[in-house]
């Protein structure tokens, strides 16, 4: 009887979990989405606790007590800090399953070896692998984000590095196999706490040789690690609401991450093992013979007024300046002159998948008027002024002309195609890659140096004050 | 235990997600992430076998942590989800609307 009711529970919450996912088509549904997650969650939650099974209560709400206590400060975080939320949320879904990967076996190997078969073993196996993984890769990537201090910005390459990270690979794997064939094996669980060491360890590996520019890829591949850990767990204990809801989160990251990596025109391998920006030093020569052309706000302020089409393109500086209030203003300023206002995203711009969407939308500017990059091009021939506001790989002209250049093949938003272009940019340094951004030399193009919100702030001040 | 049937349902399920994901609108990938990341902390479910069974101290113990985690992963994942999407407004609706 308990059985059917908790199996039936389970297959309602994993209908619901489809229905989510499925309501997030558009903004317009998604919240619906959100109820329908939360709903889900809290049925499965329900029947498993009522399970005869479960009989230490007290720690159990203990337990739920202070992930409520830790769940509500985290996600009261600031938006331009969701990056490394989300990271750390990848390394605690991680830890989850490799804990109860751990606890699993030794509780097994005690009480009924019999039950671990090799099928079983195999899920263990790749449930703490994936687990502990996830853990330290979401741990670093999130310190990256944050810009922990221990925790390198840049890639970290050093000789051999693939070989060292396969051999590892290969023993890891050896040791795994092993255990799996002899899981009740003297050395069996003296082995096992080996295999967590080298996850751990493997996890750190990965993401050091990986950039911050590549972070909305890693971030996509480690929200599918740990679906595929929760998939594993679901073979380990034999639950299929764990397999369905593990599935989705997988494919979801799966196809986050294929997204990013067609945006940067680069496959997954490379995106992994490739250290990006350590690729080949600028070119020095010829550098020196190009000159920025730096514009005044109040000519920019001027051009713009005059202007009857304006797109924005806003990139990781706009977050890092946290511009995003100022960037509204602008464009309430620009939309009472009667002047279409579009906002150009790079799938890749910022340092998650969408993060551009969610801080303009914070700062109160209508989604309708976000516009993908497929979308923008072909209009771009027809925008009077281009405003690139902390942009630069994703409006580099290198990617279609330079063959040598690191970028190149990468789409991006054809800035360069609009009557003038004005980039607003915090020093004369090259971007995060370390490449030189042909934009800037453009004869249609003029500089606003400055910090994003201070610069924007000016701008929004000479409109207004031109209002009477 | 049956491992057919399990696999059959993981390569449906991912065939389900593969398709309902790749509909999703972009504007909410940040959201979507945020809102798999609370579904996938269903590993609650492992976690509380763990902890509430009646098993060693040190298997409860790490049971509890995973908890622990699962609950964070969940609260903290819905709540963000739902407080991201209340900010995306159309022409019409904007100001209407409260900014928080």
């Amino acid at each position: 009887m308990m059985y059917g009711i908790s199996q039936f529970g389970y297959l309602v919450a994993s209908a619901l979990f489809i229905f989510a996912l499925h309501w997030m088509n558009t903004p317009a549904t998604a919240r619906k989405g959100v109820y329908a997650g939360v709903a889900a969650t809290a049925i499965a939650i329900g029947v498993t606790w009522a399970e005869p099974s479960v009989v230490h209560h007290v720690w159990i709400v203990l337990a739920i007590a202070a992930g409520f206590a830790v769940g509500v400060p985290l996600s009261r975080v600031p938006l331009t800090a969701v990056p490394q939320r989300t990271a750390l949320s990848h390394a605690f879904g991680g830890a989850a399953a490799g804990l109860v990967g751990t606890a699993e076996y030794y509780l097994q190997l005690s009480e009924a070896p019999a039950h671990l078969t090799a099928f079983r073993m195999v899920a263990l196996i790749a449930e703490i692998i994936l687990g502990y993984l996830t853990l330290t890769g979401s741990l670093m990537a999130a310190g990256k984000l944050q810009e922990v201090k221990w925790v390198p910005q840049r890639p970290v390459t050093y000789p051999m590095q693939n070989v060292i990270n396969l051999l590892l690979f290969g023993v890891t794997l050896a040791l795994a196999t092993a255990v799996t064939m002899h899981p009740t094996a003297a050395w069996a669980p003296l082995t096992f706490p080996i295999i967590i060491a080298m996850a751990l360890l493997f996890g750190v590996l990965l993401i050091i040789p990986i950039g911050g520019a590549d972070m909305p890829t890693v971030i996509a591949i480690l929200n599918s690690y740990a679906g595929l850990s929760a998939v594993a767990m679901g073979f380990a204990i034999d639950n299929k609401l764990l397999i369905t809801a593990g599935a989705l989160d997988g494919s979801s990251g799966l196809i986050l991450a294929i997204i990013m990596c067609k945006a940067m025109n680069r496959s997954f391998t490379n995106v992994l093992f490739g250290a990006f920006g350590q690729v080949k030093p600028v070119k020095a020569d010829g550098a020196e013979a190009k000159i920025y052309k730096s514009e005044t706000v109040e000519g920019a302020a001027q051009v713009l007024e005059q202007a009857s089409f304006v797109v924005i393109i806003p990139g990781y500086g706009m977050a890092v300046a946290q511009a995003q209030h100022k960037v509204r203003e602008l464009y309430d300023q620009l939309k009472k002159r009667g002047i279409t206002v579009k906002f150009a995203i790079h799938p890749v711009a910022g340092r998650m998948p969408g993060h551009m969407n969610v801080l303009l939308a914070e700062a109160d500017i209508p989604y309708t008027d976000l516009v993908e990059m497929d979308e923008i091009n072909p209009d771009m021939p027809q925008v009077d002024v281009a405003l690139v506001v902390g942009a630069n790989d994703v409006v580099n002209p290198a990617a279609r002309t330079d063959k040598s250049s690191p970028i190149y093949g990468m789409p991006i938003i054809e800035a360069d195609k609009a009557r003038s272009v004005f980039a607003i940019k915090r020093s004369k340094n090259p971007g995060f890659a370390g490449i030189d951004n042909e934009l800037y030399f453009s004869d249609r193009t003029w500089m606003l140096f400055g910090d994003a919100k201070n610069v924007i702030g000016e701008l929004v001040k000479q409109l207004a004050g031109g209002m009477h | 235990m049956d491992f057919w049937p399990t696999l059959y349902v993981f390569v449906l399920a991912s065939f389900i997600g593969l398709g309902v994901i790749r509909r999703v609108s972009r504007l909410l990938h940040t959201p979507l992430m945020s809102l798999t990341n609370a579904i996938s902390a269903i590993a609650v479910v492992g976690a509380i076998l763990v902890t509430g069974g009646d098993y060693p101290l040190r298997i409860r113990i790490l049971g509890a942590i995973a908890l622990f985690a699962s609950m964070t992963n969940i609260v903290s994942g819905f709540l963000i989800t739902d407080r991201m999407l209340k900010m995306f407004k159309t022409d019409q609706k904007r100001g209407e609307g409260s900014r928080s």
